[in-house]
């Protein structure tokens, strides 16, 4: 019998639980090239920004063990041209779109809240928090929890109510769950985690740092347990919150390790630069390890390892060390 | 379909060493029908388990209907994901996806064109001296490497071309100086109408420099690195500017490999112009 994948982010029904990273699908396009889109739960956008932005200089990328650092700067032709050219696109072809947005101030984020309030073919918002608030000497919105809210309050007072807004969370904090309270608090229906941690690598040829912009977002398998735990932290402590777990996901086995830890979504990134079918292929994984383990619906998995078990139950699926 | 890629689990069929370069005969049958010239593949390295998590872009050097269709990868091992290629042997397989890019644009009618390779970039110009043969064109090579071993296919050149001008920086081969010293006199020689150049971003700036000074057209395939080679990653962009007079960072791999040489802006690559699209404090800016 197969399982059930449909799942929820908030009250919007995804067929299934696999969805891209923001900045990893380009404008849909290029991945349509693969397979359908339809086979997606979501597409996630990269981050529209108000203005069309050129980012950052190469080199952009390194690749790092069992990862890669990217400083690509949000580039990307800003929101006039996405609503003309690149939403509807997918909103035509009926493909459900999550919208990333980024900004610089609260006032940029509501604004483009603001042009997709009535935008065709928006199925959510993703709040891109890991931008610099440029009235805040560039520290990023994300790692206050009190800027953050801000973003997120401002988007959802002039967002629809059936168009869920889900607050994407950076790593690079003290107290995630206090970042993902204060943004639930301020009204976000659903929250994303992990956006990539900050690293930095030197091309000792060179004696020089390898990025043209120095540090970047680290992504891939290397932050898989980075997104595990942020999704195990917040879970626990806001079990009612829907969370996209994001983070070095590259197999339907990484996949699963998110959504025991409470994720009801999964997104893949860096997995579709290296494979273009990353997602299709997780997902047919990720249900064969649920009917493996006589699950008949993924809802049932959500947050499972959260479940108290007794002790013999531990050591049995432990491996020794001694 | 043309151009359309696919991913495919090709077998290596033969690998050799061509002077210092590595080449892989793949059985590739969905990549092979769909090639044309200046396309390339991107290859997964590492095995499945690997920790190297980004593809290898890497030119076809020759397209075969052997086997239901093989390509030809050139390439140098410079790190652990090419030397990892470099140690593959008949019968182990690879995953490929491609052809990616755009390929070449053709010239309508026969023309006399100059194909102008540096190192293994020289290795793309092949197919495209084909197909260019094919349409009744007349063709001149000029290679240039750092030194003899270094110049690529300089014997194959010589087979298809009415001239071949070799350049090396030491002087072990040909003419000693860069391929870009001989081509002034390659291009007056020829009457070369058009000029098709591969190789580091350096020579392409040097040859488009020339183009220009000839006033003839010159197509450039740009070599930079690449995490995805299908568009979605956004990291091998450079600034070219485009039908309207804008400058764009565009990428590479979709939008390229191959571009109008004076539409890219090679003094600028590595930056972002101040006049560029979406450029930071100034650019075509559109603030809402």
């Amino acid at each position: 019998m197969s399982v059930d994948m449909r799942t929820f982010l908030a009250h919007v029904e995804l067929a299934n639980p696999v969805t891209t990273a923001s900045g990893c699908a380009g404008s849909g396009r290029e991945l349509a090239q693969f397979f359908d889109l339809h086979r997606l739960g979501a597409l996630v956008t990269r981050s529209i920004t108000m203005a069309p932005r050129a980012g950052r200089p190469t080199p952009r990328m390194a690749e790092t063990p069992s990862g890669m650092l990217n400083a690509v700067g949000l580039q990307g032709p800003g929101i006039d041209a996405f609503l003309e050219r690149e939403l509807p696109w997918l909103a035509q072809r009926g493909i459900r779109t999550v919208v990333s947005i980024g900004g610089g101030t609260v006032a940029e984020y509501s604004a483009l809240a603001r042009r997709l309030t009535d935008a065709p073919g928006v199925t959510a918002i993703e709040v891109n928090l890991a931008c610099p608030n440029i009235e805040d000497r560039g520290r990023v919105f994300a790692r206050d929890g009190g800027a953050a809210a801000e973003v997120i309050a401002s988007v959802r007072s002039v967002m629809r109510y059936d168009v869920p807004v889900v607050a994407k969370l950076s790593p690079d904090v003290a107290d995630v769950v206090a970042v993902a309270r204060a943004c639930v608090d301020a009204g976000a229906d659903a929250l994303s985690m992990i956006n990539n941690p900050l690293g930095m690598s030197i091309d000792v040829d060179a004696l020089r740092p390898t990025l043209a912009a120095g540090t970047g977002g680290l992504s891939g398998p290397a932050i898989l347990p980075l997104a595990v735990r942020c999704v195990w932290q917040v879970h626990a402590a806001l079990p009612g919150v829907p969370i996209v777990g994001v983070g070095g996901v590259m197999s339907g086995h990484d996949a699963l390790q998110l959504i025991l830890a409470g994720a009801c979504v999964v997104g893949v990134g860096t997995a579709l630069f290296h494979d273009p079918y990353a997602c299709l292929r997780i997902e047919r994984e990720l249900e064969e390890l649920l009917q493996a383990r006589g699950f008949h619906r993924l809802a049932d998995a959500v947050g499972l390892a959260h479940r108290p078990t007794s002790r013999h139950l531990l050591v049995d699926s432990e491996e020794s060390s001694l | 379909m043309a151009g359309t890629p696919v991913q495919v689990t090709g077998t290596v069929l033969t690998t050799r060493r061509v002077d210092a370069y590595h080449a892989l005969t793949v059985v590739a049958p969905g990549v092979a029908e769909r090639f044309r010239p200046g396309h390339f593949v991107s290859v997964a390295v590492g095995g499945p388990r690997t920790s190297m998590v980004t593809r290898r872009a890497l030119s076809i050097h020759d397209v075969k209907p052997d086997y239901g269709g093989t390509v030809e990868l050139v390439f140098t091992a410079t790190g652990p994901g090419t030397s990892w290629l470099a140690e593959r042997r008949a019968r182990d397989t690879l995953d490929l996806v491609g052809p990616l890019g755009r390929p070449f644009p053709l010239p309508r009618d026969p023309a006399s064109c100059v194909l102008v390779g540096a190192e293994y970039g020289a290795a793309a110009l092949f197919p495209l001296a084909d197909a260019l043969l094919e349409r009744g064109c007349r063709i001149d090579f000029a290679l240039g490497a750092a030194s003899a071993d270094r110049v690529f296919g300089a014997m194959r050149a010589r087979r298809m071309a009415e001239t071949t001008t070799l350049t090396t920086e030491d002087g072990s081969l040909g003419l000693r100086g860069s391929v870009t010293d001989v081509l002034p006199a390659v291009i007056a020689d020829t009457h070369a109408d058009a000029i098709y150049a591969c190789g580091p971003m350096e020579t392409l700036r040097a040859v488009t420099a020339v183009a220009i000074e000839f006033d003839i057209p010159v197509q450039v395939a740009v070599e930079e690195a690449m995490a995805c080679g299908i568009g979605v990653c956004m990291t091998c962009v450079l600034p070219v500017i485009g039908d309207d007079g804008v400058t764009r960072m565009v990428r590479a791999c979709a939008e390229g490999p191959v571009f109008r040489g004076e539409r890219v802006r090679f003094e600028d690559v590595g930056t972002i112009p101040f006049d560029a699209l979406g450029a930071p404090g100034g650019g075509v800016r559109n603030v809402g």
